[in-house]
């Protein structure tokens, strides 16, 4: 071994190049797709204001009422002759606000005490442990449907309800990806380097779950934005007439079967169509990178 | 020389299902300044546990840790984590077993020195930088730089323990606990790691506690030697008086079962048969006795205390010391 005359650092290059992508995982086509599709929506939202639409609220009487696509409004009008393009635009901004916001909320108050209770242990993991299942076995709908006729429609108070109903589900997933690192041994070496338990979380664990933090929040993101859907249509989401999709397609519903006397397949079409090719967006990507980021101990 | 570490009568008690597992049962030792001991047994022998003992590491919840562990005078054991924080990494430091696992796979080397130098030494990004590299360098890394950008998978396993020598040596502790620092390398990378540990100890006048199973690897690079087996010093002496006045039966069987370079190749490898004893259940009299071959009915029933030599420093803790006693075939209990 010795006679090759290969010195100590040339060998290190020999055995394992860090250059070397051949057998790198990669991400894919649909993963591109499905984020571009997502940041497409958001693009949109957040300069739906600059976009050439009209008022998602304004009843324009010159307009026809219930058109199918066409040109003057690409997605046609809905029974009080508004624009449904500007309303599904607009309406995005509700799905969003309250996807990526309650997400977040849901992220910061079951994950922290999630990462605390698990590295800890003791009595305290127990009784989050416990609280969790308890609450996990509460029906969220009914909850939500409860606290919000007594409290109000607010965007914020949906998002901020939203996000805490989400978090006892978040709370399990982070905990028990963070029991998976907490008993690793460079946890304990960085513990005894002197790091404190706060930096071993936000430094050690932190970095270490970070994948299963993102793709089960984008999941999160998508079942938030279901929930809004579902609250929106039983008329409990945002008050009209400021759009979301939820809303849309509760409106769309009394026309398909000619409720009114009108019939309009497109009012329900559309939102529908845009919920679900962001849903399955958001789920296709965060089940990619959860993917792309499961890294066996075999291969490190 | 002053002394450095003084642990006295330290005994860990672990809460199992299966009731309480001693596994270290009262070990005193002391450790002066810029010295090495070894501390050697093969695996249970409670080493490792030991060890952690000293530095406070074991999960307060399930071990009970009675005794006294000092350091530089000061009572450490069972010290809150707050106080040991002051300690940990500035004054003692540790390299564990595993290369393989004790670095973060996700941060970068630089990262992973750094962070301990911001920590203590409060250095900013770019000193900390300039330390972390000299400190790679110091330690036998090739081209630095790009190691310190590198991820711990794309180095080799005697490239992760070189750089987890830095990270434990960065605040410059005055003493090194090595559990075990070779035993994930192969036979020409250990020899490198195990000089570069002694040079380090040398140029730094650290106290060193080189933690291992092999005798050949502490026979030259220690001042002292204690043997456990079952959570028991069963021998201690300074290096040179344990090779020529070896008087425990353990330490002879471990040093027989040491492979030799010099043997004709295809030698049998002498192994020391039967395991070592259940430490929730220990028996009665000295723990190695099953094993033994020169076991009497003496030592079935009573256990030898550790009882000092002639030679002064050296002490062991067996009925009858080897050259004593005659070897029995007679092994109870062993298949």
């Amino acid at each position: 071994m010795a006679s090759t005359g290969v010195s100590s650092s040339e060998m290190v290059l020999l055995m394992e190049d860090p250059s070397d992508n051949s057998n790198k995982k990669k991400l894919g086509v649909f993963f591109w797709i499905c984020v571009g599709w997502v940041g497409f929506v958001i693009l949109l939202a957040v300069f739906a204001n600059l976009l050439p639409l009209p008022n998602p609220t304004f009843q324009n009487y010159l307009a026809p009422q219930n058109a199918g696509p066409g040109w003057g409004h690409l997605l046609g009008t809905d029974d009080l002759n508004r624009d449904i393009l500007s309303r599904l635009i607009y309406g995005a901004r509700v799905s969003l606000v309250v996807g990526f916001a309650g997400a977040l909320i849901g992220m910061i108050v079951g994950g922290i005490p999630a990462m605390i209770s698990a590295y800890r242990r003791g009595r305290i993991d127990t009784w989050l442990n416990t609280a969790s299942y308890i609450v996990l076995a509460f029906p969220i709908i009914i909850f939500l449907i409860v606290i919000i006729t007594f409290w109000g429609r607010d965007l914020w108070k949906i998002t901020l309800l939203i996000g805490i109903s989400a978090s006892p589900l978040v709370f399990r997933v982070i905990r028990a990806s963070t029991l998976s690192y907490a008993q690793r041994d460079f946890v304990l070496a960085a513990k005894s380097l002197g790091a404190s338990d706060r930096r071993i979380l936000a430094r050690e664990i932190l970095p270490n779950i970070m994948p299963t933090v993102i793709s089960f929040g984008l999941i999160s993101v998508a079942t938030i934005i279901v929930i809004e859907g579902t609250l929106a249509f039983l008329g409990l989401s945002v008050e009209p007439p400021t759009p979301s999709w939820g809303n849309m397609l509760y409106e769309g519903s009394t026309l398909l079967t000619g409720g009114k006397g009108q019939t309009n397949p497109w009012l329900v079409i559309f939102p529908a169509a845009a919920m679900f090719s962001l849903l399955i967006c958001l789920n296709l990507a965060a089940d990619k990178l959860r993917g792309y980021f499961d890294v066996t101990e075999v291969k490190l | 020389m002053s002394v450095l570490l003084e642990v006295d009568d330290l005994h860990v008690t672990f809460a199992t299902p299966r009731g309480p597992l001693q596994a270290v049962q009262g070990v005193s030792l002391s450790l002066e300044q810029g010295k090495t001991m070894g501390i050697v047994g093969e695996s249970g022998s409670g080493k490792t546990v030991l060890s952690r003992a000293i530095m406070g590491l074991l999960p307060r919840q399930t071990a009970t840790q009675t005794g006294s562990v000092r350091y530089n005078g000061q009572e450490i054991l069972n010290a809150p984590n707050s106080e040991l924080r002051r300690l940990w990494g500035t004054q003692i430091a540790m390299v564990f077993q595993d290369p393989m696992t004790s670095l973060n796979p996700v941060l970068r080397i630089g990262q992973q020195i750094t962070e301990t130098l911001k920590l203590h030494l409060k250095l900013d990004r770019g000193e900390a930088k300039e330390t972390a590299l000299s400190l790679l360098m110091q330690v036998g890394i090739p081209s630095p730089v790009e190691r310190y950008d590198a991820y711990p998978n794309q180095l080799s396993g005697g490239m992760r323990q070189r750089v987890m020598i830095a990270i434990a040596l960065a605040c410059a502790p005055r003493l090194l606990m090595a559990d075990e620092p070779t035993t994930g390398l192969d036979v020409t990378i250990q020899a490198q790691i195990l000089d570069l540990l002694a040079t380090l100890q040398r140029d730094r006048q650290m106290g060193m506690i080189l933690v291992t199973h092999d005798l050949g690897v502490v026979a030259t690079r220690t001042d002292e030697i204690i043997v456990m087996y079952a959570g028991n010093v069963v021998e201690r002496a300074p290096t040179r008086v344990l090779f020529s006045k070896m008087s425990m039966p353990y330490t002879e069987a471990l040093l027989r079962s040491t492979p030799r370079i010099t043997n004709p190749s295809h030698t049998r490898l002498v192994t020391i048969e039967g395991r070592p004893p259940d430490l929730s259940a220990p028996p009665a009299g000295c723990p190695f006795a099953p094993r033994c071959p020169y076991v009497q009915d003496k030592c079935r029933n009573a256990k030898p205390p550790l009882t000092p030599s002639s030679v002064p420093g050296h002490s062991y803790a067996c009925w009858f010391p080897l050259g004593t006693g005659d070897r029995t075939d007679d092994k109870a209990g062993v298949a």
